[in-house]
């Protein structure tokens, strides 16, 4: 503790009264951001998850613009360019890398056979070009993801909102009806459906569906539940707000961040589930292609052309971790719970 | 606890019922029959044949028919197999597969729960990134990749382990290991994020206020109370695992029932698919079951206050 | 009296991606042998993270205690090893912590828990240990003890559990409790029951308690001397009288003013203007002068010292310059001070100051 003469040099000049402005005091210091502007804030500070966002980018590009940039299909079968492993100009050179046309012998199976295109990817056994094949079956796995995870939602909104807003015994009923569901193993449920309606892309969607809807529903019910007896939604009601507005404006802005995990985590699940389905002989039948349905096709030669199997089961991995990271990500910065 | 197990005992059974109902009437809406491959048979042939499969009754009665089997433990015989009964069939090839079940939750629980553990004391390390980052690639990569990198890899080039069938211990590692991948990361996820919930509660504070060492806190007070919500995945996981073996016993080629399942699909044998189909059910549904009950007599808060009632 | 703890000049800082945040900056006082000192201070004052630095159980990183020491039987426990502060946390020095629902561990039996305390400091075999643990209940005022050693928390209600809380801190007959507003997250009349037993065990076992609390009626029940701690540091200590009947910053007024009660008589409660700085970025010169009314010029520019208002009562605001103007606390202070005079009276206490 300092002792007072210290001090008594001091100008009597600044003990003259200076109360604070009132106005300033409430004055608030750093700069508010909406809860949207925060998540994505903390969400670009994840860099997993902007790999993972960048790498669905270029997959998705790729799936889009290479099956169209090439001349050849993925269902055009050349025999005499059968089995070729993969050539890409410029890389072919190093050679470390598998790319130099040359096949488990170290033959450079190009010249043998007097092929002059490049496979940038090979071709598989009925000389199909696995470049465009893989990049066709990416599009395909994309848009079964996209497309369940879709349904899901909307089933999935109409179902939890309806159960969790009306509540009492239609909320009662609705829940035994997921709960019986939910006993029932999935993977069970999905291989009988698809046996029952032919492979095909909307019968895999659809049976995924057909169990998958429950957990959206469950997120969506929860959160409507736990929102419903909130105080700003009882003062609006107080109000008198219609049912409708109660809705649109109060509850889905609060539902969604739930939402948009549960669907960012459905999608690589329903690609995987597709993959799974081909890789057991119901998935997608050839010529058609799917990742799952390339990786299957390619164990039948794993250790003559492992390059059939490897390259489509990196991309099917890179896609699936992709999402898993970006999911993380969103889930990580719509939940401030769970900050650093 | 008793009306506890009661209730989870009821819903059990209502579930079964319900996947053998609905399996049943979806087989009959197949396309198909035991006679879809021999078009030379006379009707006479014919209708001797559906009369032994119980096939030339009504629908309604073939129902109660199947139930009154069930009941019994017969799920029929195969279409393909020689007639052989469907439990026979399952019952041959129930050994490998849970031996390589068993194998690989034990080895998978019990590294990632060592990963997870490890993640959350050192949070926010590099061990913790590193575990966090393996994990997500674990769950990332679907199995049947894994063990095709795995048999390309240490089976074809550099020849350490055999690359497919079921003789021996050695012939059990790779398949394990490509079946253990997604526990591993699961449980090391899920176990990281409790102990770290854990970690940062006031009963930690308080034990650490008793002047208890670190050590002390983490082994009897964090990890015993992290380890009781990992039970609860381990239904999720028993799914995953069942999903797994249908891939890994096809890549591998191993006599499982995952291997006899994929294959009847591919040969349209319904009856060993709705009874596989069955058996799986019932058996992932016995696991929830448990899982559920134990996790009544592991924790105190549910196993006491269920027990008032 | 003897001194037991001394503090001096602590400062803690947590380390966080924006930058340093510095929640004490500078807290110097002394802790007598058999009394209450109590802390008060809004949230985020520091009170609580300096309660915690004592026991060394805040972690680092994030948080480091930059500099100061804090000296407790001639040992400087901010230089001891973790092994060394094991010794004396739960033996020496003991905590409680706000909220009983959730500081003791669900899966683990109340006996249990306070065996554990008493193992760890006391080489005592089980079954004493487990004596000692029955007797700890009791002291504490739980019946059926035997019976109650074999429950788990969930079977206790929020009252019970705090007094378990207390059993554990007392297992080793500390020189020295701490109490993290041990009565907030509690019913009122619970409050009382637990602050009574807390006063009846300091008399039976004569330790020190530093009492963290932001309620100015249960310090006036419990403490012998207050510390007003203001954005990380102590801006008046003094004997409750003191504080109560005599306060010099602004700050203790502006408290004292906003304190509710029964039978207040304004229709109106008062609030201290704004909201605590951001410590992250702590102000120039006095760090309450943004929301203090009376806030001089040099307020903006130099911290005030601390003044010395008699032996045993401090306060760092410049109003007790010799060169400042001479100000009077509000009439609702004055009124609220004649008030504590007769709490005081009514505790049986004779009015000091």
């Amino acid at each position: 503790m300092m002792a007072k003469q210290q001090y008594e040099q001091l100008s009597p000049e600044w003990f003259q009264p200076a109360p604070p402005n009132v106005g300033e005091q409430e004055k608030i210091n750093r700069p508010s951001l909406t809860f949207w502007q925060d998540a994505w804030l903390r969400l670009r500070e994840n860099k997993a998850a902007i790999v993972g966002l960048v790498m669905i980018i270029i997959l998705a590009l790729m799936a889009i613009i290479a099956p169209m940039a090439s001349d050849r299909t993925y269902k055009d079968q050349n025999l005499r360019h059968a089995k070729l492993p993969p050539k890409i100009p410029v890389l072919e050179h190093i050679h470390w890398l598998p790319f130099d046309g040359r096949d488990a012998n170290g033959v450079d199976v190009y010249k043998q056979r007097g092929v002059k295109e490049y496979y940038w990817f090979g071709t598989d056994d009925l000389g199909r070009d696995l470049w465009v094949r893989t990049w066709y079956g990416t599009r395909i796995s994309l848009y079964i993801g996209l497309l369940a995870a879709l349904i899901d939602l909307l089933i999935g909104i109409a179902y939890g909102g309806i159960s969790g807003y009306y509540g009492g015994r239609v909320d009662n009923v609705m829940q035994r009806i997921i709960e019986i569901l939910n006993g029932i193993p999935y993977l069970i449920m999905v291989i009988l459906f698809i046996l029952i309606f032919e492979p095909g892309i909307i019968s895999i969607t659809l049976a995924m569906v057909i169990t998958g809807w429950t957990t959206m529903a469950r997120i969506v019910r929860g959160q409507v539940l736990k929102l419903k007896n909130m105080e700003y939604v009882l003062a609006a009601r107080t109000l008198g707000a219609p049912t409708s507005r109660l809705i649109f404006k109060h509850l889905i802005p609060n539902v969604i961040g739930p939402i948009i995990i549960t669907t960012m985590f459905t999608i690589p699940s329903a690609i995987f589930t597709e993959a799974f389905l081909s890789f057991i002989g119901l998935g997608i039948r050839p010529p058609e292609a799917s990742l799952g349905s390339l990786v299957n096709d390619g164990y039948k030669s794993i250790q003559t052309y492992p390059h059939l199997m490897i390259i489509p089961a990196v991309v099917i991995s890179l896609l699936i971790l992709s999402f898993n990271l970006v999911a993380d990500g969103i889930r990580d910065a719509l939940d401030p719970k769970m900050r650093k | 606890m008793a009306r506890y197990t009661i209730q989870r005992l009821v819903y059990m059974v209502i579930t079964l019922f319900i996947i053998a109902t609905v399996t049943f009437f979806l087989m009959k809406l197949l396309p198909g029959s035991p006679l879809q491959n021999q078009e030379k048979l006379t009707p006479e042939q014919r209708a001797i044949i559906l009369k032994e499969y119980g096939l030339d009754k009504p629908v309604p009665v073939q129902y109660v028919q199947y139930l009154g089997n069930l009941l019994k433990g017969d799920l029929g015989v195969s279409f393909q197999y020689d007639n052989r009964p469907v439990t026979e069939l399952i019952g041959d090839r129930i050994g490998p597969s849970a031996q390589l079940g068993f194998q690989a939750i034990v080895l998978g629980t019990l590294v990632g729960l060592v990963l997870g553990i490890l993640a959350a004391i050192r949070h926010n390390s590099w061990g913790d990134y590193t575990a966090t980052v393996i994990a997500v690639i674990g769950i990332s990569v679907p199995s049947f990749v894994l063990a095709g990198f795995l048999q390309y890899f240490i089976g074809v080039k550099l020849q350490w382990l055999p690359v497919a069938f079921w003789e021996g211990f050695k012939y059990t590692i790779m398949p394990t290991l490509a079946l253990s991948v997604g526990v591993i990361a699961n449980t090391a996820r899920f176990m990281r994020t409790e102990m770290l919930e854990v970690l940062s509660s006031d009963y930690i504070l308080t034990a650490r206020a008793k002047g208890i060492s670190n050590a002390g806190v983490i082994i009897k007070h964090a990890i015993r109370n992290s380890l009781i919500p990992v039970i609860t995945i381990l239904g999720p996981m028993a799914v995953n695992l069942m999903t797994g073996t249908l891939v890994i016993e096809k890549i591998f080629a191993v006599p499982g029932l995952g291997e006899q399942f994929v294959r009847s699909i591919e040969l349209n044998d319904y009856p060993v698919i709705m009874g596989t189909t069955l058996f799986y059910s019932a058996l992932l549904i016995f696991v929830i079951f448990i899982v559920d009950i134990l996790y009544g007599i592991v924790d105190p808060r549910i196993r006491l206050a269920g027990g008032k009632k | 009296m003897e001194k037991i703890l001394q503090v001096n000049d602590l400062h803690i800082s947590f380390d966080i991606h924006a930058g340093e945040v510095q929640a004490v900056r500078g807290v110097t006082f002394d802790l007598y042998k058999g009394e209450t000192l109590a802390i008060v201070g809004e949230s985020g004052s520091g009170k609580s993270v300096t309660s915690k630095a004592l026991m060394r159980l805040l972690p680092t990183p994030p948080s480091r205690i930059k500099q100061g020491e804090i000296l407790f039987e001639g040992k400087d426990l901010t230089k001891l090893s973790e092994k060394d502060m094991q010794s004396i946390r739960g033996a020496k020095i003991s905590m409680i912590f706000q909220d009983p629902m959730t500081s003791l561990n669900p899966t683990m039996t109340i006996g249990k828990q306070i065996m554990e305390a008493i193992l760890k400091h006391q080489k005592l075999s089980k079954e004493e240990a487990r004596k000692r643990a029955i007797e700890l209940l009791q002291l504490v005022g739980i019946k059926n003890a035997e019976l109650r050693m074999k429950q788990y928390p969930h079977q206790f209600s929020g009252g019970m559990r705090q007094r378990v809380v207390i059993a554990i801190a007392l297992a080793c007959n500390p020189k020295i409790l701490i109490a993290d507003e041990p009565t907030t997250a509690l019913d009122v009349t619970i409050q009382a029951q637990i602050l009574e037993l807390m006063k009846d065990i300091q008399k039976k076992l004569g330790m020190s308690i530093i009492f963290i609390t932001h309620d100015l009626g249960v310090v006036a029940n419990m403490a012998d001397r207050v510390a007003v701690m203001y954005a990380g540091k102590i801006v008046e200590i003094g004997t409750v009288d003191e504080i109560f009947y005599n306060p010099k910053h602004p700050y203790t007024w502006g408290l004292l003013a906003s304190m509710p009660s029964l039978d207040h008589k304004d229709t109106e409660l008062y609030s201290i203007p704004g909201s605590p700085p951001d410590l992250l970025n702590p102000p120039k010169g006095d760090a309450f002068a943004p929301r203090n009314p009376y806030a001089l010029k040099i307020d903006y520019e130099l911290e005030p010292p601390m003044f010395q208002v008699s032996d045993t009562h401090y306060a760092a605001t410049w109003l007790l310059h010799e060169m400042a103007p001479k100000v009077e606390p509000p009439a609702i202070v004055r009124e609220r001070m004649k008030r504590f005079a007769d709490i005081v009276a009514r505790k049986g206490g004779k009015p000091r100051g």
